[in-house]
């Protein structure tokens, strides 16, 4: 298991945080790249595991917020990563001694890597989804009660904000206008812990399980890379139940998109004979059908990878003609109860299915 | 009269064409100096066909000799990097994720100065003159001759990239500018790679376009001279000696474009069968369609327009195998020594070649030394290889239903029976110099890839409207005649993430060549 983040491993964890992305959250190319230059400039970044944080810890999360296609022109920076978290750390008068990730799928793997090195500060071993979800109230702290606010939002310009919000979900809506005039590419901070919130509140283990997916389908051997990184997967507590639920050609992809969601259905036929999947997303994959049976529902995780490479297919990605395989794995446990429902299940999304594990679903009804 | 010409790595081709009629064609070896190749190519047609070089009236010409130059390093120059953005961007400065022998041959030093745009328009922050003033010191002192300027959405707004470029170039004197604006489309780092690409390949373009012109010259050819770009468009020789880089992808492309010529279809599939591989394109109206995934060239992150075309390991020379009942080709070949290793030229290697031969479907060589090959491994092998096409084929389709398919290339003999997904499938006459034919009728284009921010219908309407025509504009200032030119293409993508209706829209439009008689 990783136990720090280096110039050696950091492509396996944005081919590994691609994954866990299931189809969304932002290409971690370009934060990797600015981890390789933190990392060559301040040194690795060493893990820190949950149950080694001391209740008295400060633990403060680091993420990039706004618009992909507006990231790959702006790019990012740890000085701006440093406003927002400096500004929260002052409001709190609580240095921080430890730098954590709020959504180890896509992009948001990246930055708290480049920040920790830039601070010289553990990252913490674990993240605030397990996977990525569009929304700032979509995690599990706060289904633990950790507040997001006070949350803390920097432009390039040193301009800050500082929002108290009574819910998650009312900072986010208070913040995206406030993204959209930072210039849609920015940092923030949110979800401030102390280390004993921090070990009920973070899923564990995120960060060396995204490592060790990057690592399995970038290895090559005997296995193919679709098999590497099932198997990748069965080895962690919370992805073990993977299936690789569909394999086909991609025949039909349609997208609509309104106020900043893509949402779109692709179909996926089989090489032989009639079988079909259909998959829905917005942003990210949602849930997937299997002739007309259900194989898995959000919060479970749904991603499409290529056939040959194992990589993740982003859904703007997605093309007719595609040879992919769909694959599914178990949440983690801190999503799948009752009150993490209330916050990430299927309704959240307007979906009408009721949650129903993958394990059950595919092992279930065959 | 036109001529066309497509310098390669191995050959150089030529065609010269009387409107719609290929009227002469010619294969020479490229050579080193590149000048003598064509100088060799082009006189040889001129003969053929009993013309002089002042009946020409125009001669466009294709080369994949940049690109080449850059993977292999070779006579690069060395570039200073001015980003404008800051204080946007800072954490992954200029020549990022280069790979070490390219950072070696081409960095001479960065800067990342104040200004830049954000994706409505506003200015991130004005454009920081002194320390550009500053930049051009450095330059100066390091005896830097070429320059890129990148700046945060640029290609929305060129004008503080246009102004440093100014500042530059008045305080060094000589120096070449090159403007990322010019270039590529969203994605600021790919589309700066472009620009200190080709501000190290300014000087070679300079030495190339000299030498274009002496070898025309020296035929007595005195008509105006075109150069290929990547979408198969044509650019003026001051512009290849200032973007040198938009001639990347021109060999592909060509290919494709004089096959959908050769055969009059706008819409197709188009499979070029070589001796090591088969090429499939897809053309559109046209054109090649573009591929929509960052290209590495050299190792170096891009976002060209570059055709998407798939490349498999089949061609006339690959080798045929059998194990355990089970019969494959390629992906391996014996390349240019087929016509030494084929069982049909007297070796004992069993390829591709062989087995169309013995099928009885196609004629070269000596049959008789495939008469002996058992009729299932022929039958077997017949299947592998059709069963590579048509699984090549339906990776490039974007949707179910049949379309039309044109064979070009050496190996196209190889396909002998009809494929899954195909309606019709054409072998035109002069398919091996498409290349060329694909140069010589070469139109010009105009592209605009900006942000729109659309409400509702109204604007939306009013946002393409303004596309395309800033995309005519373009391609009139290219050269196109404006009674000619329309619009190919126009894509509208809204962006994630985001509330209002910000929507990234990319028009491109092209017309016909304005001809200066000569």
């Amino acid at each position: 298991m990783a136990t720090e983040i280096n110039l050696d491993n950091i492509e396996d964890l944005a081919v590994g945080s691609a994954f866990l992305g299931t189809g969304g959250g932002g290409d971690p190319y370009l934060g990797s790249l600015l981890c390789r230059e933190a990392i060559a400039k301040y040194g690795p970044v060493r893990l820190v595991s949950l149950d080694d944080l001391k209740d008295e810890d400060s633990v403060y999360v680091a993420a990039a917020i706004g618009a992909p296609t507006v990231m790959i022109e702006k790019l990012f920076s740890v000085e701006d990563q440093h406003h927002a978290v400096s500004l929260l750390e002052r409001y709190l008068d609580r240095p921080a001694t430890a730098i954590t990730s709020a959504e180890i799928g896509g992009c948001n793997s990246m930055m708290p890597v480049a920040y920790a090195a830039m601070r010289g500060l553990p990252l913490v071993d674990g993240d605030g989804m397990g996977r990525a979800f569009p929304e700032l109230q979509m995690t599990s702290m706060n289904v633990a009660g950790i507040a997001c606010a006070p949350m803390t939002l920097a432009d390039e310009h040193g301009n800050s904000l500082l929002i108290q919000a009574n819910s998650g979900k009312k900072a986010e809506l208070l913040a995206r206008p406030v993204v959209a005039e930072m210039g849609a590419s920015i940092c923030m901070s949110c979800y401030p812990m102390t280390g004993a919130e921090a070990r009920r509140g973070l899923v564990r283990d995120t960060i060396s399980a995204a490592v060790a997916i990057g690592e399995a389908v970038r290895t090559r051997g005997d296995l193919s890379a679709i098999d590497r990184l099932v198997g990748a997967l069965r080895q962690h507590a919370y992805y073990a139940d993977a299936y690789r639920i569909f394999d086909g050609k991609i025949t039909e992809i349609e997208r609509t998109t309104q106020s900043g969601w893509v949402t779109g259905k692709c179909t996926i036929a089989a090489a032989l004979g009639k079988r079909e999947a259909q998959l829905t997303f917005k942003n990210e994959n949602l849930v997937v059908y299997v002739d007309g049976v259900l194989r898995c529902v959000v919060p479970d995780l749904i991603t499409v990878v290529d056939q040959e490479t194992g990589q993740a297919i982003p859904t703007e990605r997605l093309a007719y003609g595609q040879r992919v395989s769909v694959i599914g794995c178990s949440a983690p446990a801190p999503l799948k109860t009752p009150a993490a429902l209330e916050v990430v299940g299927p309704a959240c999304f307007g979906l009408s299915e009721a949650y129903t594990p993958i394990r059950a679903l595919m092992e279930g009804k065959e | 009269m036109r001529i066309g010409v497509d310098v390669g790595g191995t050959n150089t081709d030529a065609v010269l064409m009387d409107g719609s009629k290929v009227l002469a064609s010619r294969k020479m070896p490229t050579t080193a100096d590149v000048s003598s190749g064509i100088e060799a190519a082009i006189g040889a047609i001129l003969t053929e066909a009993d013309v002089t070089g002042s009946q020409i009236d125009c001669v466009m010409i294709g080369t994949t000799h940049f690109t080449n130059a850059f993977v292999q390093a070779k006579d690069l120059a060395r570039v200073f990097a001015l980003r404008i953005g800051a204080p946007a961007g800072r954490g992954i400065p200029p020549f990022s994720a280069w790979p070490a022998a390219m950072r070696d041959a081409v960095f001479g030093g960065y800067a990342m100065v104040r200004g830049g745009y954000e994706f409505d328009g506003r200015q991130i922050a004005p454009l920081d003159e002194a320390a550009i003033a500053a930049a051009a010191r450095d330059i100066k002192a390091k005896g830097i001759g070429h320059v890129a300027v990148s700046g945060i959405f640029s290609q929305l707004n060129a004008d503080q990239e246009i102004r440093a470029g100014e500042i530059l170039a008045d305080a060094v004197p000589g120096l070449s500018v090159s403007l990322s604006s010019q270039l590529g489309r969203v994605g600021l780092l790919e589309r700066e790679n472009a620009a200190i690409m080709n501000a190290s390949l300014r000087s070679l373009a300079d030495h190339v376009a000299d030498a274009f012109a002496r070898a025309l010259e020296s035929l007595g050819i005195t008509a105006p001279f075109f150069v290929s770009q990547n979408d198969g468009t044509l650019m003026k020789t001051d512009q290849l000696r200032r973007y040198p880089v938009l001639t990347f992808a021109a060999g592909p492309t060509n290919s494709l474009r004089g096959a959908a010529w050769l055969t009059g279809l706008k819409d197709a599939i188009v499979v070029d069968i070589g001796g090591t591989t088969t090429d499939i394109g897809v053309l559109v109206n046209g054109f090649p369609r573009q591929s929509s995934v960052a290209v590495d060239i050299g190792g170096v992150r891009t976002n060209f327009r570059m055709p998407d075309i798939i490349s498999i390991g089949l061609g006339g020379g690959s080798r045929v195998r059998e194990h355990g009942g089970k019969v494959t080709v390629g992906p391996d070949s014996t390349g240019f020594r087929l016509l030494r290793e084929g069982l049909i030229f007297g070796g004992a290697t069993l390829t591709a070649s062989d087995i169309a031969v013995a099928s009885g479907k196609a004629d070269f060589g000596d049959r008789k030394k495939v008469e002996h090959l058992d009729e299932g491994l022929v039958f077997a092998a017949l299947d592998a290889i059709h069963g590579l096409v048509e699984d090549g084929i339906d990776r490039m389709k974007t949707s179910r239903g049949k379309t039309p398919m044109i064979l070009v290339g050496g190996g196209h003999v190889l396909i002998s029976r009809p494929l899954e997904g195909i309606s019709q499938t054409e072998a035109p006459d002069h398919a091996g110099v498409a290349n060329a034919v694909g140069a010589a009728i070469g139109q010009i284009s105009g592209e605009i890839d900006r942000i729109y921010n659309i409400a509702n219908d109204d604007s939306r309407e009013a946002a393409l409207a303004d596309a395309r025509e800033r995309a005519i504009e373009a391609a009139v200032l290219a050269g196109a005649d404006r009674a000619s030119v329309e619009i190919v293409n126009i894509e509208a993508v809204p962006l994630q993430y985001l509330p209002g209706g910000a929507t990234r829209v990319v028009c491109r439009a092209v017309g016909d060549l304005v001809m200066e008689k000569a």
